[in-house]
């Protein structure tokens, strides 16, 4: 396929968009359907195109009534609220709400363009009013756009790395693009940069949060390794987000170290105690409801020796939780479970003796907070406290698993980025590589992908709009 | 949330790397279900966490291969996980057949090869030749070269032999997947979902993935209704005019406008044209999404049913020409090997969907 970048890079295209995941695919499709000219350059193989959006599953909706498969009403308020109460207010307010607002008009857009629209998964009931499902998940969505973009005529290139973005002043000129170990030139009259964070580049996280970063597994896909993002940060392009933090959770320890995506969560850490290396127990296992705490939980494990933690249940609490990709180890005792486990055996049974003596009588009830909470030991287990007594004992190794990075792009609210000598002239970004501006901190469910698909496609439109 | 562990049937009453391999497929999508609004398999696995393997079983005859799951997955190859879920449930069907068919050995051949089929076409033609040579003929229009009672001597236990076969393998499939009695309500509930193919919808009716890869096409669910009901409306047909023989002692030529030519004329060519409608569609398809290893026999059983309503066709159009005798024998010959293949040809698929979709609706009904 050579060949044919050789053959693209003989035309000045209208608009040049870097990435394939979900912004780049909205604003390619509001650049064609102008009729201009639009190339799109995917740095994965086409088989893992998609970047990050593979592995989504829904939207985050604003809506005033009732919306496609979305129940009752999610007004702009509420929604901010919950924006706020994750980020502990570090976000841009004036561009958080344009995400937020412009919510409502992108679903029947998406709609429109493909994409296909189901109720909340099993399990996920509480997210039924504020979450749009995608039929199919976030593949299916990438597929839908890659097919409607196709019918438009977007010519998209896959394997194709993007390694410079040329700037003369504020004017965005070529890029530099390498595929097959040979780089090419290619000329365009505006760019949508959309290719993500940073992620997927161990050495650069291992630089950033810390050498214990090498024992993070990377959620997502190992495509998004920032190269873009440094380019455009190196030619001195305003940045926002916290460039040492991503966002982290709790997954299986034996995940793959790249792209496990949605199936190595585990839902047993409030049914369970959680011990480290050394068999100490280090935080309350019962703080809250998982899907309120998991996120945290990245955080907890990766400060912890070799950035690994163990969560040890037993029988009567092993169907209490989504099944797990992988089977647990387990054993009759727990000594047995320890040496599985690679724990020392001793000390961990010490650990759940002490635990099990701080149990209180009191009823259990796993839908909620129970108040079922230990007395005398640090720390407490404050709800779900349940002794751990009833073999065969079960065990889950977990380890911090990064979804996203949150260093990005300033951007204005027409989705522009700023550089040193002020707004660039024919430059935008979306998706990842600017959502650090929204999301200061924490994660929102499904709200990537509202900023992805409304920045998206303002960026798409902003372009169009300046190549007419 | 609370999932029920215990096993629908015994664990391993049979071992087998195929149904190891949809074991391990069916697990991994258990925890993660993005693919829960495409049919009734994910639903179903989210119901249990530990599989059996006539748990297995029940899965892949309940999936009807729209490939929504595959195109739509994040660890197709090359994941490591190396998820392929249609064609892991394909195989375990396809093998599913070949251990229940009675008697064995014969579905293994005739689901695998395509020559195997050509082979008892010709067997059929054959015979249907010989027949008309030496039995006794009697009567008018096709009777002058075959007579009535010669006819139902060969087509009756043709048809009734193969049904009672059939049998036999449904007892060991419902054995097999923990079935119970079934009421009304499961056969109306099943009834249903086959009448319209719904498993084949794409959970909304944008249809499945097939000849145009991730793009959803209706058109393989189109075809399949026209053969399908094409077939129904041409056994409607040849069942109205034992009726009409027996009880009125009308005998056939009918006329056009008599029920066995209303029925059958649109029934042939529903028949023929979904049959190569399903067969151009095939072509266009990833055969690596389904089970290679019978994809011969799939084409060529798809091909004689088109074989069998055109040749159907033409011999209605052929009336009163010298050319009756031949093509009679052609088309008898064709009906004769569909026939006697029903429990060892992808004609199977059919019935063993059909109660895998009645065992749905039973485990349904209890989950609910």
């Amino acid at each position: 396929m050579t060949d044919d970048l050789n053959r693209l890079s003989a035309t000045r295209w209208d608009v040049v968009v870097v990435g394939g995941g979900n912004a780049a695919l909205c604003a390619a499709i509001e650049v064609a359907e102008t009729g201009a000219s639009v190339l799109m350059l995917e740095g994965a193989p086409e088989t893992y195109r998609g970047g990050n959006s593979r592995h989504t599953r829904n939207f985050r909706c604003k809506h005033d009534a009732p919306l496609s498969v979305l129940t009752d009403a999610y007004e702009e308020d509420e929604f901010f609220d919950d924006l706020m109460r994750v980020t502990k207010g570090k976000t841009d307010e004036h561009l958080a709400r344009l995400a937020i607002r412009k919510s409502e008009e992108a679903l029947p857009w998406m709609e429109a363009h493909g994409v296909r629209f189901q109720p909340s998964l099993s399990g996920t009931l509480s997210l039924g009013r504020t979450n749009a499902f995608f039929l199919g998940g976030g593949k299916a969505l990438v597929n839908a756009y890659y097919n409607t973009a196709a019918d438009l005529g977007v010519r998209v290139v896959y394997e194709a790395q993007v390694r410079h973005v040329g700037i003369e002043g504020r004017r965005f000129t070529h890029v530099e693009v390498e595929k097959d170990g040979v780089t090419h030139r290619i000329e365009g009259r505006a760019i949508v940069l959309a290719a993500g964070g940073f992620q997927g580049d161990i050495d650069w996280l291992a630089r950033a949060w810390g050498e214990s970063a090498r024992n993070f597994l990377i959620r997502g896909t190992p495509y998004n390794k920032g190269v873009v993002l440094r380019d455009m940060l190196d030619q001195g392009a305003e940045s926002v987000g916290d460039p040492t933090q991503c966002h982290a959770v709790a997954i299986d320890g034996r995940a793959p170290k790249y792209d496990g995506g949605i199936v190595t969560r585990l839902d047993c850490v409030p049914f369970s105690v959680v011990v480290n290396r050394d068999g100490d127990r280090f935080y309350d296992e019962g703080e809250d409801v998982w899907p309120k705490r998991y996120a945290i939980w990245g955080r907890l494990v990766a400060a912890q020796p070799e950035q690994v933690a163990y969560s040890i249940i037993d029988s009567r609490s092993i169907d209490l939780f989504m099944p797990s990709v992988y089977p647990p180890e387990s054993a009759d005792t727990i000594d047995g479970l320890a040496q599985k486990l690679g724990l020392p055996g001793a000390k961990l049974r010490e650990t759940v003796e002490r635990f099990n003596a701080a149990c209180t009588d009191g009823s259990f009830s796993p839908q909620e907070l129970d108040g079922l909470a230990t007395t005398g030991i640090e720390p407490a287990k404050t709800n779900w406290a349940r002794p751990i007594a009833e073999p065969p004992f079960y065990g889950y190794v977990l380890r911090p698993g990064v979804t996203f990075t949150y260093l990005g792009l300033r951007v204005d609210e027409t989705a522009r980025v700023t550089g040193p000598e002020g707004r660039y002239d024919n430059i935008w970004t979306a998706g990842e590589m600017m959502a650090g501006s929204i999301l200061g901190q924490g994660y929102l469910a499904g709200f990537g992908m509202t900023i992805g698909t409304v920045f998206g496609r303002i960026a798409g439109q902003e372009a169009a709009a300046h190549v007419a | 949330m609370s999932l029920d562990v215990t096993l629908q049937t015994d664990p391993e009453s049979f071992g087998a790397d195929a149904t190891d391999e949809a074991r391990r497929q069916v697990e991994i999508c258990n925890a993660c279900r993005y693919c829960e609004g495409y049919c009734s398999v994910f639903p179903a696995i989210t119901r249990q966490k530990v599989f059996a393997s006539g748990d297995i079983t029940q899965l892949a005859n309940l999936c009807h291969n729209c490939r929504g799951c595959y195109y739509a997955c994040q660890y197709t190859e090359p994941h490591e996980f190396a998820l392929n879920l249609p064609r892991a449930l394909a195989e375990v069907r396809t093998e599913s057949w070949d251990r229940l068919a009675w008697p064995g050995g014969l579905s293994e051949t005739f689901q695998k090869s395509g020559v195997a089929l050509a082979g008892a076409l010709v067997a059929g033609f054959a015979l249907m030749f010989f027949a008309i040579s030496a039995l006794p003929s009697g009567g008018e229009g096709f009777y002058a070269h075959l007579g009535h009672t010669a006819m139902v001597a060969i087509f009756a236990p043709a048809f009734l032999l193969p049904l009672a076969a059939m049998g036999v393998s449904l007892t060991r499939y419902w054995r097999e997947v923990g079935g119970t009695r079934v009421t009304w309500a499961d056969l109306r509930e099943a009834g249903a979902s086959a009448g319209r193919l719904r498993n084949l919808s794409g959970g909304q009716g944008q249809g499945c993935n097939f000849e145009e890869g991730d793009r959803y096409t209706d058109r393989r669910r189109q075809m399949h209704q026209l053969v399908l009901y094409g077939f129904l409306l041409c056994f409607a047909s040849t069942s109205s005019g034992t009726i009409m023989h027996y009880v009125f002692g009308m005998e056939a030529p009918y006329a056009w406008y008599a029920l066995p030519k209303l029925l059958g004329v649109p029934g042939g060519v529903m028949l023929t044209v979904g049959a190569l409608g399903l067969a151009w569609l095939r072509t266009k398809a990833d055969p690596e999404l389904g089970a290679p290893d019978v994809k011969g026999g799939q084409m060529g059983f798809v091909l004689l049913l088109a074989f069998v309503g055109l040749s159907g066709l033409v011999l209605y159009a052929a009336t009163g020409t010298a050319a009756v005798p031949l093509l009679l024998a052609l088309h008898l010959g064709s009906v004769l090997a569909l026939f006697l293949l029903i429990p060892y040809s992808k004609m199977a698929h059919g019935f063993y969907r059909f109660a895998a979709l009645v065992r749905e609706a039973q485990i349904a009904r209890a989950a609910s």
